[in-house]
């Protein structure tokens, strides 16, 4: 019987609970990439490169993708993208390279994530070190956070020379990419081999470390040279409505799906959401593939709010999620045992003024309604670790609104010693891992240049 | 790390890729571009007798989506004065010692004239010569170009003339518009030279607009023969190259040889070394891309001789050269037949159709149940019937979808050569029958 020739597309309720959390796309055979790569043009000076954070030489790696120099490919790639890998899975690629891709107006843009994956891919499944570190050159740096931010630091100044040591309060290194992605976009086992790559470079990683409880951040200012802060953002805040003790923390709900057995969670029948970015579609749509009949998002606004990407609205809608703009919950009706029963919501409407660009909604007087309910997640944005940003500030570091505040060429705090980057200083911008990994290579070069060609600078005038 | 380098006759080179003398080769400007970027050498675009430029000057074939698959072109050699060529290769050289810069040249067919513009040119510190027997159009008008190369004669009296005052080695470059290359290549060895270079461009017309009914390229309503390159000549380039290479008196010569025509990615250049090439050059691809093209090259040729074990290219230069043989030498006893593989098959029918109208009827469209019920049609071989022609599986449009298999064909393992020395009858019809019926060929 021939296999392959199905004559209905799969439908998620009939896949098994395994199959549902498998990579969304298969990775591109030879051939499949072989035949996109030769569509590439090859321009010069090329738009996809310039819409790159991290600056790949994007025409290139598929220029050598379809001469079939896998290697060579991955390693233009990773040059510029340590976690190219990562980045080819869950990098907004309509916004980035292939929204700029010179072939999008005529034709289709190039699939430059799912070439880039391709190439990535063959190099870690074929485990290439592509750099040779340059000779130890004494310096000591820490770095704290091991998300896209931390790793990508540790890795170029580890390729410059410096000893690195990262300290992650977590039990994996990684970051959102281990926790966050949610697992059909990134497999953890992806984030964790990027992890690996990074401490083949002579990275160490010590994990269950935590600033501000295992050790201090004097300490590290007096036993390092530098010190790189990738802490992200913290936890999602609370609704501050009644009974909001029952409320599950998005991020939480999807690490579960990321690190614990399918199998073993447990989800409600009618599931809602509150919230419209990036992370609301993604607890939805896990929610949805975990076998929850009803899938519904709540959000306050209308639909030409929603901070979400569109192509993750379109994602989550081709899901079966439902919708409820102009929808917000001020209460929680529990049932005799504690269990949520319901949500007490109240329709909005929308004002002339905006705030951001974005309308502000008020309530419409009398019209409260209860929506059964088992199970309620929130995806409202993400908390600041205020412990450390306490403690940064009494040494002299801006802070403001919540974000540490640094030099944009150098990545440099007004601590000399001290540099951040990643989420935790995205005060602007669209928070994301290509931003994060561009944030680690800006603060590595400045730190090589600060500590190292400075010195050697200095020895030059001395002379 | 590998080592690319070579020593051409006494030529280094860093790396085997070189710019061929063509307008990527123009100018000291776009030489020492070429060479920042990683070219090991370059052949200086012709230099030689004054000549006069038309346009447009170039034509080009695009097929299906893919530009320029071949390009032709009607331009002369160089038409900057001659004195500011040579002032610019001498600069070059001055800024880039360890880089090969070869210089091409041409004048008309008197002793005094090559003899005085190699010693000209010598000054300039270039690394060699590379005479240009092969222009194929408006220099061989005049007596030059592939008028030289194609009179085995001339190619080795002017080889001579050159020989006898350059101090610097010097490289022919034959003209593939010849019946046999291997003769022009000989009358050079045999006129002192101490390397050959090939293919230079082939006679051609690339088009008629349906329209206008003009030629491709138009000069001013007009059009004639253009030199043809690009990737289209290579297969006609490796031939060419494989059978100088392999020549036992060239061979004898023990000279490199540079090979050129269709190259434009290291898989290119790593086919030429194997055949016997120990430079490549290339032009056309540097035209449609830029020189960045070269980056690749140097990796993927690294990438592949690391994984093949080599560390130098010398370790397989010339390394497919025995495998070269021909058709009396060749087992007629190897069979291979074509295998479709089912899973794979999106049942365009091309190789049904193929074998069908053009091969040999050995593909039968079957009817096959579907999990789902339903039935389909799909191609199916009958291996017995195939007679190994590779017709389907070059048509068909899915990877790893039809491969020719090696099938034992109970059938003596014998050369043509072999066959009629000892069975010259076969070469009568009836004799030939019996043996057929004898060695289980079957042929309906
Ligand atoms: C659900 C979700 C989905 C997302 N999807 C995408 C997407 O599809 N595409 C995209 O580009 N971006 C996406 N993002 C954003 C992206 O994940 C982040 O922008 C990126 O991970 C930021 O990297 P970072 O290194 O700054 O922080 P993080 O990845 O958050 O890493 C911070 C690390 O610091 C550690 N840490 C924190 N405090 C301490 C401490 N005191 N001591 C030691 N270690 C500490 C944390 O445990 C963590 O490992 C998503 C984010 C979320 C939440
Ligand atoms: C526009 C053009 C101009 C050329 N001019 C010269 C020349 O002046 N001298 C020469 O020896 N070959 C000349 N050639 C031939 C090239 O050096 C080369 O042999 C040929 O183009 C095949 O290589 P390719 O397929 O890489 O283009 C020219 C080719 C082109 C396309
Ligand atoms: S390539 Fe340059 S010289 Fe040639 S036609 Fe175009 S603009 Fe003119």
């Amino acid at each position: 019987m021939v296999e392959h020739v199905k004559s209905n597309r799969n439908k998620i309720w009939e896949l098994s609970l395994e199959d549902r959390f498998k990579e969304v796309y298969p990775p591109l055979s030879d051939k499949e990439a072989q035949t996109e790569a030769m569509r590439c043009l090859y321009c010069y000076d090329a738009p996809c490169i310039k819409a790159c954070p991290t600056d790949i030489d994007i025409p290139t790696f598929i220029r050598k993708i379809a001469t079939a120099n896998v290697k060579g490919s991955a390693k233009t790639i990773l040059q510029s993208n340590l976690l190219g890998g990562s980045c080819a899975r869950v990098c907004p690629t309509q916004e980035l390279c292939e929204g700029a891709c010179v072939m999008g107006s005529e034709h289709k843009p190039i699939m430059i994530g799912r070439l880039q994956r391709y190439a990535c891919d063959y190099s870690a499944s074929h485990n290439i070190q592509h750099f040779k570190p340059l000779p130890n050159n004494g310096l000591k740096v820490a770095i704290v956070g091991t998300g896209p931010a931390g790793l990508s630091c540790a890795g170029e100044l580890a390729k410059l020379g410096f000893n690195v040591t990262c300290f992650e309060k977590n039990n994996l290194a990684g970051g959102l990419s281990t926790y966050g992605i949610v697992v059909f976009r990134e497999p953890v086992e992806v984030s964790l081999a990027e992890v690996k790559q990074i401490e083949a470079l002579g990275v160490k990683i010590e994990t269950n470390k935590a600033l501000g409880k295992d050790f201090t951040l004097n300490q590290l200012i007096e036993k390092y040279d530098a010190v790189f802060l990738g802490i992200g953002l913290a936890n999602v805040p609370q609704l501050n409505i009644p009974n909001d003790k029952v409320v599950i923390d998005g991020l939480e709900f999807i690490a579960a799906t990321k690190i614990k057995d399918l199998n073993s969670l447990k989800i409600g029948k009618r599931i809602c959401i509150v919230g419209a970015g990036n992370t609301a579609i993604d607890c939805a749509t896990i929610a949805k593939r975990l076998g929850a009949p009803r899938v519904t998002i709540l959000y306050r606004r209308s639909e030409a709010e929603m901070p979400c990407y569109y192509f993750e609205y379109e994602f989550a809608l081709s899901e079966g999620v439902g919708f409820m703009f102009l929808t917000q919950p001020i209460g929680i009706n529990l049932d005799n045992n504690g269990h949520i029963e319901s949500i007490n919501c109240v329709r909005m409407d929308l004002q002339n003024e905006s705030i951001n660009g974005r309308r502000i909604s008020k309530p419409v007087p009398d019209s409260e309604f209860n929506l059964p309910c088992d199970m309620l997640i929130t995806a409202i944005g993400q908390n600041k670790h205020q412990d450390i940003l306490d403690n940064l500030n009494q040494i002299g570091i801006d802070i403001e609104s919540g974000y540490i505040m640094v030099d944009k060429h150098t990545n440099q705090t007004k601590h000399p010693k001290i540099y951040a980057g990643g989420d935790c200083i995205r005060i602007k911008g669209e928070a994301s891992t290509v931003a994060a990994v561009q944030d680690g290579k800006i603060a590595a070069q400045a730190i090589y240049e600060n500590l190292v060609s400075a010195k050697v600078k200095k020895v030059e005038v001395k002379k | 790390m590998v080592d690319l380098s070579i020593d051409f006759c006494g030529i280094k080179s860093p790396n085997p890729f070189w710019l061929a003398s063509a307008p990527p080769a123009n100018s000291a400007y776009q030489v020492q571009k070429a060479f920042e970027q990683g070219w090991g050498g370059a052949v200086w675009k012709t230099i030689g007798a004054p000549v006069l430029n038309v346009s447009n000057r170039y034509g080009t074939i695009d097929y299906k989506g893919a530009k320029i698959i071949g390009l032709n072109n009607v331009e002369l050699i160089s038409d900057r004065p001659i004195n500011t060529n040579l002032k610019e290769i001498s600069e070059v050289k001055r800024n880039f010692p360890n880089h090969a810069v070869i210089v091409s040249v041409m004048v008309e067919s008197k002793k005094e004239a090559w003899q005085e513009i190699i010693k000209r040119t010598e000054e300039t510190n270039c690394d060699g010569f590379e005479l240009n027997f092969g222009c194929p159009h408006g220099m061989s008008e005049r007596g030059m170009g592939s008028a030289m190369g194609q009179d085995p004669h001339y190619t080795q009296m002017v080889t001579q003339w050159v020989m006898e005052v350059a101090t610097k080695p010097v490289i022919v470059k034959l003209t593939p518009n010849i019946t046999d290359v291997v003769v022009p290549a000989r009358a050079a060895v045999a006129g002192g030279t101490n390397a050959l270079s090939l293919i230079n461009t082939i006679n051609s017309i690339m088009g008629v607009d349906l329209n206008t009914f003009e030629l491709r390229p138009n000069v001013g309503g007009k059009g004639g023969h253009g030199g043809y390159a690009g990737m289209a000549v290579k297969p006609i380039a490796l031939h060419m190259l494989s059978s100088v290479a392999n020549d036992s008196i060239i061979q004898q010569a023990k000279i490199p040889i540079s090979g050129i025509g269709g190259i434009e990615t290291w898989q290119d250049v790593a086919e030429f070394m194997l055949l016997g090439a120990t430079s490549v050059q290339v032009c056309t691809a540097v035209m449609h891309w830029g020189f960045r093209i070269v980056e690749d090259m140097i990796d993927g040729l690294s990438n592949w001789m690391e994984s093949k074990n080599f560390n130098t290219v010398y370790d397989f230069i010339g390394k497919s050269l025995p495998r070269i043989s021909s058709f009396g030498d060749f087992d007629l006893g190897f069979k291979s037949a074509a295998k479709i593989n089912q899973d794979k098959c999106i049942q365009c029918n091309l190789c049904f159709i193929a074998c069908n109208d053009a091969a040999h009827q050995c593909i039968d469209l079957q009817s096959m149940q579907m999990d789902e019920g339903f039935q389909k049609m799909f191609p199916v071989v009958r291996e017995n019937d195939c007679v190994g022609c590779a017709l389907c599986a070059s048509v068909c449009p899915v990877n790893d979808c039809i491969s020719m298999v090696e099938v034992e064909s109970h059938r003596p393992h014998i050369t043509w050569n072999e066959l009629i020395k000892t069975k010259p009858e076969v070469l009568e019809w009836d004799k030939m029958e019996e043996y057929r019926q004898k060695s289980n060929i079957h042929i309906h």
